[in-house]
């Protein structure tokens, strides 16, 4: 017997996990851009 | 190509391009995403689980195309010995790995529905986790190279090279073997998807290659000013006699 299943969910968690993942992603290359470039600054100030 | 080599003259074009690519790319991919998920028909055998295609097709494409990029700074870094090759292979290395984590869940998410299992062991999804299997071999050998060699990129430029081998494997996997996954549907100049589900993806595929531009270019920011900072660091102690 074939179940019942609605697309819908599959559809709506592979959205959730691709677009949480790229905005991670982004998220997380700009943070780790923003902290090492603010290190180098102040290692030149020293 | 040799015109980049300088750190410098790189960080001055990367300060303006990297902010357009990723604004751009978040602004493209999201219009695209809201067109499959909102706009675009649904398919006729499939139905609304088509509009999985949207993020599936180009993550699948920006794994491959990572790893194509980690190829191609090897060999740059090999050959021509240029500063910033292996810099953009590190670049490259976690965006590559997390667009191809996100084509197997995607398509395990589609698989289910549309084939009635999460996951089957044919060359194409076996291949593809394969890739991901590099990717962190890749980022281990790389970190654990720059720790015993001060940024000596040799072992992981070769594992690079040698690990191109599988992007054709992926992508002739479905014509090779008898498989569970679909034949291409775009090839070079041809596509045999409508245009009502081929626009959408186009333009979703444009969106998140920017996206990935982006990303590259603000990880290769990082890395290079990680490098300063410890260069200048290492010159204050090495100044102070400790």
């Amino acid at each position: 017997m074939r179940e019942a299943m609605d697309p819908w969910t599959f559809v709506v968690a592979a959205y959730a996990v691709g677009m949480g993942a790229a905005a991670a992603m982004v998220a997380w290359s700009l943070l780790t851009m923003r902290r090492a470039e603010k290190r180098r600054d102040e290692a030149r100030k020293r | 190509m040799h015109g980049f080599a300088n750190p410098a003259r790189f960080l001055r074009i990367a300060r303006w391009l990297m902010p357009l690519c990723m604004g751009a790319g978040i602004a493209i991919a999201t219009a695209a995403l809201g067109w499959g998920l909102f706009f675009a028909p649904a398919e006729r055998l499939q139905g609304e689980t088509v509009r999985i295609v949207y993020l599936h097709v180009p993550s699948a494409w920006l794994g491959m195309a990572g790893w194509m990029g980690i190829a191609a700074a090897s060999f740059t870094e090999l050959v021509w010995r240029h500063p910033l090759a292996g810099i953009a292979a590190r670049a490259c290395a976690v965006p590559g790995a997390v667009f191809t984590a996100v084509c197997l869940v995607t398509g395990s998410l589609w698989g289910r529905p549309a084939w009635g299992t999460w996951w089957v062991w044919d060359g194409r999804l076996t291949s593809m986790l394969v890739l991901l299997f590099l990717y962190f071999g890749w980022m281990a050998l790389s970190q654990a190279s720059e720790a015993a060699d001060g940024g000596q990129n040799k072992a992981p430029a070769i594992f690079g090279l040698v690990g191109a081998v599988n992007i054709p494997i992926i992508h002739y996997s479905v014509i090779w073997w008898q498989s569970q996954h679909q034949a291409p549907s775009i090839t070079m100049g041809k596509s045999a998807m409508a245009g009502a589900f081929l626009h959408p993806l186009l333009f979703a595929m444009l969106g998140f290659t920017l996206l990935f531009a982006g990303v590259v270019l603000a990880r290769m920011r990082a890395i290079l000013a990680h490098q300063q900072a410890e260069a200048r660091l290492r010159r204050k102690a090495l100044s102070e006699g400790y």
